[in-house]
């Protein structure tokens, strides 16, 4: 049987023609327009209760831009693809929209906000003090009970409004503990129910429940439930079926203040992961968090990628990394659908044919349609399938062509094959993509070494020789876009919007292909191919906001034909 | 640590040695992290009265802070079957809440288990293994403990 054949490579990138000009459509001239004017700073506002169907249209640029305008200071003048000049007599309304220009914000960026886990802390903290405040609870109670409602302090105080006694019940707390603070105590005549202890001077604790145990115990329990399985928000009284919650200020009582850091880790854990507007970054030993107003259901019309301190770029929605423009739901079939076999059945159905007697896969790799089945030694015809010795005398010239259940059989294959072609060439180039970007950085370490060469041989200071760095950086963000435009592309039915898409897409990979052959260049020259790299990493970087600026607008406008129910 | 559960089963032990409910007996604990326990069902035509069903207990020492892991056992001699229920797999091991670290509570005993799983049988109506027995028995190689049930049925 032959191998799957998805994973063979070619090489995409040399088929594109870079002599022929890029094509220039209005909603691109007045992108590149946008990003010739000086952006405002990042501005991050918090987005507690943002509607996710205007965050699109306030505030903010991204580090795209940002980036963009330190390095393209001179693309007007230095540009030698010429794409500058024509812009403005193409927009009679430039004047008009330059107004909003200043604060209106590409599609693809969407506002987001890293919080480090003292950040998290505050915030926790803030939010108990407000509603300790409100309800007249302790902090210790407030945070149970914010915890019990997941944060969610309208509905929480709606609840504790209208039926205090069960909610408080409910959520573990029961009575008031400021009435009842917790202290360790001795009773007398107390005999511990865990490790059958008694004498007159055990230290004992309790809850309001009034299920005590001697502090030993209480302390191995909280040990047990913090280190070993996890737990913080919900560590219940080790009375049998016991309701009651353990908080904060008890904690501190009974265990020793590794245990308290390692319980408010876990709080802060769970404190991110109870509300959906927050999440930790993915990045391996990443401790910050990230809090992003896109909704769930937002996500068929946005792909809200964020930027984490720690320099990695997720997708708020799936926490994958990057993946604009290519939405999550696509991502995830996508991704699917190149891990699984299902396009080996599909290669086996458009290349092969069955024994028409024992049903053997049979690949035909050459010779005549006379073919006898290796397992069965059934005599056949390869092209009606019929058996060979009723085919007359008419041998090596199957007469029988235009029957229909022939016909039919092609039919299927010829689907089959179509629906293969598809999905390799859209494979193929995604994982060109993939495997240029893996390229591109090996490429990259070896120029670091140029670099340094660069600096002792021509004389360039360390700053002289970062264009290097930058043009890296930029290759592998734009191949990254490249690679997920194809996977988008696979999803997408023909309609006016490809075409404008699939121009965007080949302007961007031409840029890209142009920059990653500069790599190539030997370290003698690359001293004198400064402006060239740095303009035309700044090119690429705008050709890739163009594709993402575009895609995002229409994603969230609908005007894509998603081809959501494609089998995979 | 290791401390705790050897006092905490002592006192245990002494006190089942002393007096235990009908139908629930001791049959070893030589070696203190692993006793044996023999039951009987009262009233439940599924189980004949004299057929007794033999339970190992196996003790961390974490015990009692951790539950203890308990199976039915199979043996020939004495004959000691697995009794039939839809919460207890052919191979001995029991699904029962009490014995996950959700459900369980430091206060509970060897006693206690032994009572919760005799009525738990008592009250049985099923004559029938759980669903996918055949495949959890050939396939489970965990202990029960890192087993994750899903207690969908608090009735039987």
């Amino acid at each position: 049987m032959p191998p799957t054949r998805k994973r063979k490579l070619d090489q995409t990138a040399s088929t594109i023609h870079a002599t022929s000009p890029p094509k220039r459509h209005q909603a691109e001239e007045f992108k590149e327009v946008e990003a010739a004017l000086p952006a405002t700073p990042q501005t991050l506002t918090s987005d507690k209760g943002m509607d996710s169907d205007d965050d699109f249209n306030s505030v903010a640029s991204s580090m795209d831009l940002g980036e963009e305008m330190s390095s393209s200071v001179d693309f007007g003048a230095g540009d030698s693809d010429g794409d500058v000049e024509e812009y403005e007599d193409d927009n009679t309304g430039f004047e008009a929209t330059a107004k909003d220009l200043a604060n209106k914000r590409k599609a693809f960026e969407t506002d987001f906000k890293v919080y480090s886990p003292q950040d998290i802390q505050n915030q926790q903290d803030g939010q108990v003090a407000e509603v300790a405040n409100l309800l007249e609870q302790p902090p210790e109670a407030t945070a149970i009970l914010l915890r019990y409602g997941r944060w969610n302090k309208e509905r929480l105080i709606e609840q504790y409004m209208d039926n205090q006694e069960e909610l408080l019940e409910k959520a573990g707390l029961g009575q008031d503990i400021r009435r009842n603070p917790p202290r360790i105590e001795t009773v007398i005549g107390f005999a511990c129910d865990i490790c059958c202890e008694d004498g007159q001077d055990l230290e004992s604790f309790a809850m309001t429940c009034g299920h005590r145990f001697c502090t030993d115990c209480y302390r191995q329990y909280l040990t047990q439930k913090i280190k070993d399985e996890g737990e913080a928000a919900r560590i219940k009284c080790p009375g049998d079926r016991c309701n009651k919650v353990i908080d904060a200020k008890s904690l501190d009582l009974l265990v020793p203040s590794d245990l308290t850091d390692r319980y408010h880790v876990l709080l802060m854990r769970t404190y991110v992961d109870d509300r959906e507007s927050l999440k930790w970054c993915p990045a391996p030993n990443c401790v910050y968090a990230v809090e992003c107003g896109v909704k769930k259901r937002d996500l068929l019309k946005v792909v809200p990628t964020v930027h984490c301190e720690c320099k990695h770029a997720f997708c708020f929605g799936c926490t994958l990394a990057d993946h604009q423009p290519c939405p999550c739901a696509l991502v995830k079939k996508w991704l699917k659908k190149c891990a699984d076999d299902s396009e080996t059945a599909n290669w086996i159905s458009a290349n092969t044919k069955e024994c028409p007697k024992c049903h053997s896969t049979i690949e035909k790799n050459g010779g005549c349609n006379h073919m006898t089945c290796r397992k069965c030694k059934n005599e056949f015809c390869w092209m009606c399938m019929g058996l060979w010795s009723e085919h007359g005398t008419s041998w090596y010239n199957c007469s029988r062509f235009e029957e229909k259940s022939g016909h039919d059989a092609r039919d299927a294959q010829a689907k089959s094959r179509q629906s293969l072609e598809r999905y390799l060439h859209y494979y193929n180039r995604y994982a060109n993509h993939e495997q240029s970007a893996k390229l591109d950085k090996d490429i990259f370490h070896k120029t670091e070494k140029k670099m340094t060469l660069l600096q002792s041989t021509s004389g360039m200071s360390w700053i002289e020789v970062q264009f290097l760095e930058g043009a890296s950086q930029a290759l592998q963000q734009c191949r990254e876009t490249l690679k997920w435009t194809y996977a988008f592309a696979y999803y997408l039915a023909r309609n006016n919007q490809t075409e404008i898409f699939e121009d965007n897409q080949r302007d961007l990979e031409m840029a890209v292909e142009n920059l990653s052959e500069m790599f190539e260049k030997p370290t003698d020259q690359l001293a004198g191919l400064k402006v060239e790299m740095l303009d035309k990493t700044a090119y690429c970087q705008k050709r890739k906001v163009v594709v993402l600026d575009d895609t995002a607008r229409k994603l969230k406008e609908g005007e894509w034909d998603l081809l959501l129910l494609t089998p995979c | 640590m290791a401390g705790m559960s050897g006092k905490r089963l002592q006192k245990e032990l002494a006190k089942i040695q002393g007096i235990l409910p009908p139908g629930i007996s001791l049959v070893s604990a030589d070696d203190l992290r692993e006793w044996q326990m023999d039951l009987t069902v009262p009233d439940n035509s599924i189980y004949p009265p004299d057929e007794k069903y033999r339970l190992r207990f196996h003790f961390s020492t974490n015990y009692p802070i951790e539950a203890p892991e308990v199976v039915f056992m199979l043996l020939s001699n004495p004959e000691r079957k697995i009794p039939l229920h839809p919460h207890i797999y052919s191979n001995g091991i029991i699904c029962l809440d009490l014995l996950d670290k959700q459900g369980w509570s430091p206060v509970h005993n060897v006693e206690s288990v032994c009572i919760s799983i005799q009525s738990m049988l008592a009250s049985n109506t099923k004559a029938e293994r759980p669903p996918g027995d055949a495949e959890f028995v050939r396939s489970n190689r965990s202990r029960p403990r890192d087993i994750n049930f899903l207690y969908h049925d608090p009735t039987v």
